[in-house]
C-alpha cells in the first residue's frame, strides 16, 4: 500500500508539526508551571524541594498578591466592557458603506497588529506626566482645569491600563462582531423594520440578542488576552507606583523571574487558571445555548 | 382599509430591470396574487410596496396617500409575512407577536389582550410561551400571520408564506388563509410562483414575467382567456397546448378540452385533430395522454390530453385516434410575438 492511501499514517504525520509545537511550547511549560508552584525551586539553583501548598498559602496572605488579583479582575472586566461597547458601535459604523472604508478598516486593525511593546511605549508618551496629549487636548478644549498624572495619581493608572487594553483588543472584537452581523438572517432584520422598530429597538432587542453568541466568543478571547497580558502593565507602570497596579502576570514575573522565587511566581501564574477556565466554560455555554435558538 | 395604486413603477438593479413599468390598481379588501416564475420581479414589487426597496421611478399610493421612497415601512400601514416567516428566534411566540405592539408604544395590558385575541384566532394559544424553534412549520407560519395581524395593517403583504410548508399542510393552510382574509376583509397582496395557490386564493391574479404584468384578471379570466402564450403556458397544469397552424399563428387549447371526438355531444362545433398517441400516464383521477397532432400544418410539438376518469375509452399507445377540441375553447396567438389574436 502506498503512503498516499494510508490515512492513519498520514493523519499522524500531518498533525505532528502542530502537535509537537503545542506540546513543547504550551504543554510542557504549563505542566512545569504547575509542578513549580508546588516546589521551593529558585532561579539559579538546581535544587527542587517539595513545598506542598506553602506557595499558595503565602501568596493568599500577601496583600500585594490580593491587590494584583483585584487589579487583574478590574482591568479585565473594565476593558472588556469597554471593548463590547466600542466593538458593537464600530461594527455599526463599518457595516454601512462610506468613502474611505478600506483605509478606515486598515487603521482600525492597526492597534491589534502593532506589537504590544511598541504600542505600550507609545502610550507611555500619551500618558506622560509632562507631555500627555490627552491632557493637552482636554486643556485646550477647556474640559480640564488642573493636570492629570495618568500614571501617578491614585486610581488613574488602572484607568490608563484599562484604556490601553481595550484599545488593543477592540479591533479584533469589531471584526468578530462584523462577521456576526453579516451572518444575521436578513429577513428577520427586515421584519423588525416592518414591525416598526426604530434603530435602537432593533439594536437592543433583535440584533444584539442574536449576536450574543458571537459577542461571547469575542469577550472570551478578550478576557484571555487581557488577563494573561504582561507587556502593557510592565511597560506602562511596571506595576507601580508602590505595587498599586500590579496584575497577576506582572507580579508572577517580578516574584518568579526577577525575584528568583520560581515556586511563588508559578503559584501566582497558575492562580489565574481556574478563573479563566470558568470564564471560558461560561462564555462557550452562552455561545452554544443561544446558537441553538437562532436556527 | 385601503387599496393600493401602483403607477408606472420601476426598479432597476444596474442594467437589470427587475420591475419594468408596472401599473396596477389593487382594490380595497381585495386578495390580489402576484404570480410569476422566479426572477419575474414579483417579490421586488412587494418589497417596494412594503418600503423595503426604493423604486427607481414611479408612484405607490396606499389608501390614496402617496408613499415616497422615504416613507419607512412602519408608516405605510402595511404588515408583511416573509417566506421564511422571519420570526425572532430569541423571543417566545408571545414576545414575537407583541413586538410590533411594543414598538408602537402600546400599554402592557392592551398588548396582552391583543396578542391573546390574535393567538386565539389562529389557535396558537397553547404555544405562546414556546420559542419558534420548538414549533412546526405550520405553527411558525401562523405565528408570522399573528404578528402581522396585530399591527392592524391596512394592507397585508405576503411573500410566498406557504412555500416552506410540506405539500400535505399546504392545502389546509391555504384554506385557513383564505378564510382568515375573508373574515378580516383586508387588502392582501400575495406573492407566489405556484399557480395552484394563485388560482385558489386570488380574487384576481396579476401574472408577471420579466418585470412586467402580463395579465390581470380573475382566476377564471386568466385561465380561460390568456392574453398571450406566456400566461397560457404558465397558468394551468399541465400547461396549455400550443400547436403551429398556417399563417404564422399558434393555436392553443387546454389539455382537459382535448378529448376523443365521441365525448362531445352531437351538434357542438368542434375542431377535429388526429392524435398520434405516444404514451399514457395513469394518475388515478385523470389520465394524461402524450402525443403529436397529425394534421397538416401542425408542428411536431408534444400535446397533452387530460382525460378525466369518467372517460373510459381505451387509449392504446402508438395509435392515431380521432380527437377534437370544442371551438369555444380554442385560443389563437401570433407565433412571433405570442400575443393573443381575437
Amino acid at each position: 500500500m502506498k503512503l498516499a492511501d494510508r490515512e492513519d499514517v498520514l493523519g499522524v504525520l500531518m498533525l505532528a508539526p502542530a502537535l509537537s509545537y503545542v506540546i513543547l511550547l504550551v504543554g510542557v511549560p504549563f505542566v512545569l508551571a504547575i509542578v513549580l508552584s508546588f516546589s521551593t525551586a529558585t532561579a539559579g539553583s538546581l535544587t527542587f524541594g517539595w513545598a506542598g501548598l506553602d506557595n499558595y498559602a503565602a501568596i493568599v496572605r500577601d496583600p500585594v498578591f490580593r491587590r494584583s488579583l483585584f487589579n487583574s479582575a478590574v482591568v479585565t472586566i473594565g476593558s472588556q466592557v469597554l471593548v463590547v461597547v466600542l466593538a458593537t458601535a464600530a461594527a455599526q459604523v463599518f457595516r454601512t458603506a462610506f468613502h474611505g472604508k478600506r483605509t478606515a478598516r486598515f487603521v482600525l486593525l492597526l492597534p491589534w497588529a502593532v506589537p504590544v511593546s511598541l504600542a505600550a511605549i507609545a502610550w507611555t508618551w500619551i500618558f506622560d506626566s509632562t507631555f500627555s496629549v490627552i491632557n493637552w487636548t482636554l486643556k485646550v478644549s477647556g474640559l480640564l482645569h488642573g493636570w492629570l498624572y495618568w500614571l501617578g495619581e491614585p486610581g488613574l493608572p488602572l484607568v490608563a491600563i484599562i484604556i490601553v487594553q481595550a484599545w488593543r483588543i477592540f479591533p479584533f472584537a469589531t471584526i468578530i462582531v462584523l462577521a456576526g452581523l453579516s451572518s444575521l438572517p436578513q429577513d428577520v432584520m427586515e421584519a423588525a423594520v416592518v414591525d416598526g422598530a426604530g434603530f435602537w429597538r432593533r439594536l437592543f432587542q433583535v440584533e444584539l440578542p442574536l449576536l450574543l453568541p458571537v459577542v461571547a466568543v469575542a469577550v472570551l478571547f478578550g478576557v484571555v488576552y487581557t488577563a494573561t497580558d504582561l507587556g502593557v502593565v510592565y511597560i506602562l507602570t511596571g506595576g507601580g507606583p508602590a505595587n498599586t497596579t500590579q496584575v497577576l502576570p506582572t507580579l508572577a514575573f517580578q516574584r518568579g523571574i526577577q525575584g528568583a522565587d520560581l515556586g511563588q511566581g508559578a503559584a501566582i501564574a497558575v492562580f489565574l487558571l481556574p478563573f479563566l477556565i470558568v470564564v471560558a466554560i461560561a462564555m462557550l455555554r452562552v455561545a452554544r445555548h443561544t446558537e441553538v435558538g437562532v436556527r | 382599509m385601503a387599496g393600493v395604486e401602483l403607477r408606472n413603477l420601476n426598479r432597476r438593479f444596474g442594467d437589470f430591470h427587475a420591475v419594468d413599468g408596472v401599473t396596477l390598481s389593487i382594490r380595497e379588501g381585495e386578495f390580489l396574487v402576484l404570480l410569476g416564475p422566479s426572477g419575474c420581479g414579483k417579490t421586488t414589487l412587494l418589497r417596494m410596496i412594503a418600503g423595503l426597496e426604493r423604486p427607481t421611478a414611479g408612484e405607490i399610493l396606499i389608501g390614496g396617500v402617496r408613499m415616497d421612497g422615504d416613507v419607512p415601512p412602519r408608516a405605510r400601514g402595511i404588515a408583511m409575512v416573509f417566506q421564511s416567516y422571519a420570526l425572532y428566534p430569541h423571543r417566545t411566540v408571545f414576545r414575537n407577536i407583541s413586538f410590533p405592539l411594543e414598538a408602537a408604544g402600546m400599554s402592557r395590558a392592551a398588548i396582552d389582550e391583543k396578542v391573546r385575541w390574535a393567538a386565539e384566532l389562529f389557535s396558537i394559544t397553547p404555544y405562546l410561551e414556546r420559542y419558534p424553534r420548538q414549533l412546526s412549520g405550520g405553527e411558525r407560519q401562523r405565528v408570522a400571520l399573528c404578528r402581522a395581524l396585530v399591527r392592524d395593517p391596512q394592507v397585508f403583504l405576503l411573500d410566498e408564506p406557504l412555500a416552506n410548508l410540506d405539500a400535505k399542510l399546504r392545502n389546509t393552510a391555504r384554506d385557513e388563509l383564505k378564510r382568515f382574509q375573508r373574515q378580516i376583509k383586508r387588502t392582501t397582496v400575495y406573492v407566489t410562483h405556484d399557480q395552484v395557490e394563485a388560482m385558489g386564493l386570488g380574487d384576481r391574479i396579476a401574472v408577471m414575467d420579466r418585470g412586467k404584468v402580463r395579465q390581470i384578471g380573475t382566476p377564471q379570466e386568466v385561465y380561460e382567456d390568456p392574453v398571450d402564450t406566456f400566461v397560457a403556458t404558465f397558468v394551468g397544469q399541465p400547461p396549455m397546448n400550443l400547436i403551429e397552424v398556417s399563417g404564422g399563428k399558434l393555436l392553443g387549447f387546454r389539455p382537459e378540452n382535448f378529448l376523443p371526438r365521441a365525448q362531445f355531444p352531437a351538434g357542438e362545433p368542434l375542431r377535429p385533430f388526429g392524435f398520434a398517441v405516444r404514451r399514457v400516464e395513469y394518475l388515478g383521477s385523470d389520465r394524461y395522454v402524450y402525443g403529436i397532432v397529425t394534421d397538416a400544418g401542425a408542428g411536431a410539438a408534444t400535446v397533452i390530453a387530460k382525460l378525466p376518469a369518467t372517460v373510459s375509452t381505451a387509449i392504446p399507445d402508438g395509435e392515431t385516434l380521432p380527437f377534437a377540441v370544442p371551438e369555444r375553447a380554442l385560443c389563437s396567438f401570433d407565433a412571433a410575438s405570442g400575443a393573443r389574436l381575437r
